[in-house]
């Protein structure tokens, strides 16, 4: 059962496939927005079957284990977060204490693969890239601890369980004036872990030619690409959860949704920041925003 | 579903432009704009070698470009589709007589289909890349 729960439902197989739709959603709007026809419905799906036909090429001067093993990793860290969260929102006395840390801290993992696969490429680009990689990270997780600080507080728990039970006795966190503080200073810092415009610094196809990917190619580089569309479903989700509770299915999907075309207009419409002003930006925009509503949530508002 | 097959529906275009003009890459960029948008067929423009399906050569090879088509097609993971844009790909074109000429891309690495034209409008482009469709679907 414990095996179901990982590799079909709600963990690997179900994310991937929600995944591969909401990855459609983003490329479809994209293209709508730029009044282009856009891909067709199973155009993610596939991109990965040919991503696992193709060969797999390893770079000469590379670390060959650490280059093979970091998608793995990343895909596995993922699919953890996506369990658990998953099996959060069926029911949420699957829980255990802490699983909210423990997936803030498992979200952490698929960036730190992509700055270990790109150090062991052993290619320039890709090094540049995973120093703009550790640069980002460094800078959103701080906001992003600080907007979690906010359920946590108002809950005095750090699992989903009593998280989820205080929102249906007490109507949404996202309801009070910290909670939607905290709730928009996550969605931007969400941004920046999915690395989508305006913060995707790390790949910037256009500068340094898909940046810590680059040496990728077949399996592997479709391991990061489940990867990536997992996260699109597994974050805002985790979101959902924590900020924006109680959810059924139906409004879960609309609230889901909503979250989703946000993130895709955020994308759409912003150009991309440098890496120094992406620093700037978290720590000395969003940054005080977090201390605020964790202030405003000890206050009692 | 053959290998090639499969390779049809999601096409990574890697694009090697070895002293072009310069007209054959801005037409390739209006394929790829809204009024012609080749994403309807899954084909996106991507930046590293790596990650292509089809290789995409434009201009005349001199010695210089020859060496790092050939090390490209090395390193590029199979099974890769080689298409050449314009008249210079496919032939030298007005270079065919030039010093430096080295030769048409097909002299240095097999290619599956030639793009004509100086340069390619963006429908000739697309009934190119139907025609390598068509011939790795085996149509």
């Amino acid at each position: 059962m414990v095996l179901f729960y990982y590799i079909i439902f709600p963990g690997f197989l179900a994310t991937f496939i929600a995944g591969g739709v909401a990855s459609w959603i983003e490329r479809k709007l994209t293209a709508r927005i730029q009044t282009r026809v856009g891909p067709p419905f199973l155009q993610p799906f596939y991109d990965v079957r040919k991503l696992f036909i193709k060969e797999i090429t390893i770079p000469e001067h590379s670390s060959r284990s650490i280059f093979m093993i970091s998608p793995i990793i990343a895909l596995a860290s993922i699919t953890v977060v996506a369990t658990i969260v998953g099996l959060n929102l069926i029911n949420p006395a699957y829980g255990f204490n802490g699983d909210l840390i423990v997936c803030v801290y498992l979200l952490l993992i698929p960036s730190l693969c992509v700055i270990l696969g790109a150090s062991a490429s052993g290619n320039p680009l890709a090094s540049l890239g995973a120093s703009r990689e550790m640069k980002l990270v460094l800078s959103y997780e701080l906001a992003f601890w600080a907007s979690l600080a906010v359920p946590v507080l108002k809950t005095n728990s750090i699992r989903f369980i009593d998280i989820i039970g205080f929102q249906a006795l007490n109507g949404s966190i996202a309801g009070s004036l910290s909670g939607i503080i905290a709730f928009i200073v996550a969605i931007i810092c969400i941004q920046a872990k999915l690395a989508k415009v305006p913060f995707d610094i790390p790949e910037a196809e256009t500068e340094i030619a898909g940046g810590a990917y680059i040496e990728y190619s077949g399996p592997l580089l479709g391991f990061f690409k489940i990867t990536q569309y997992m996260m699109l479903i597994v974050l805002p989700l985790f979101l959902l959860e924590i900020f924006w509770g109680p959810m059924n299915f139906s409004v879960g999907i609309l609230k889901y949704l909503l979250l989703l075309t946000i993130i895709i207009m955020l994308e759409n419409t912003n150009p991309r920041l440098k890496i120094d002003q992406a620093v700037k930006f978290f720590w000395f925009g969003l940054l005080p925003f977090g201390v605020i509503s964790i202030i405003l949530a000890i206050i009692g508002m | 579903m053959s290998k090639a097959a499969i390779l049809s529906r999601s096409i990574w275009v890697f694009h090697f432009a070895s002293a072009a003009c310069n007209n054959c890459d801005i037409e390739l960029i209006d394929a790829l704009t809204p009024r012609f948008d080749l994403e309807r067929f899954g084909i996106k423009l991507v930046g590293s070698i790596r990650h292509a399906d089809c290789l995409l050569v434009s201009g005349i090879m001199n010695e210089k470009g020859a060496t790092r088509l050939k090390f490209l097609y090395d390193i590029a993971p199979k099974p890769l589709a080689v298409v050449t844009f314009g008249s210079c790909g496919a032939s030298g074109g007005l270079f065919t007589n030039s010093y430096n000429f080295y030769g048409p891309p097909d002299k240095i690495i097999p290619v599956d289909a030639y793009i004509p034209g100086c340069p390619p409008r963006p429908e000739a482009i697309i009934d190119g890349i139907v025609k390598v469709v068509k011939k790795l679907r085996n149509v």
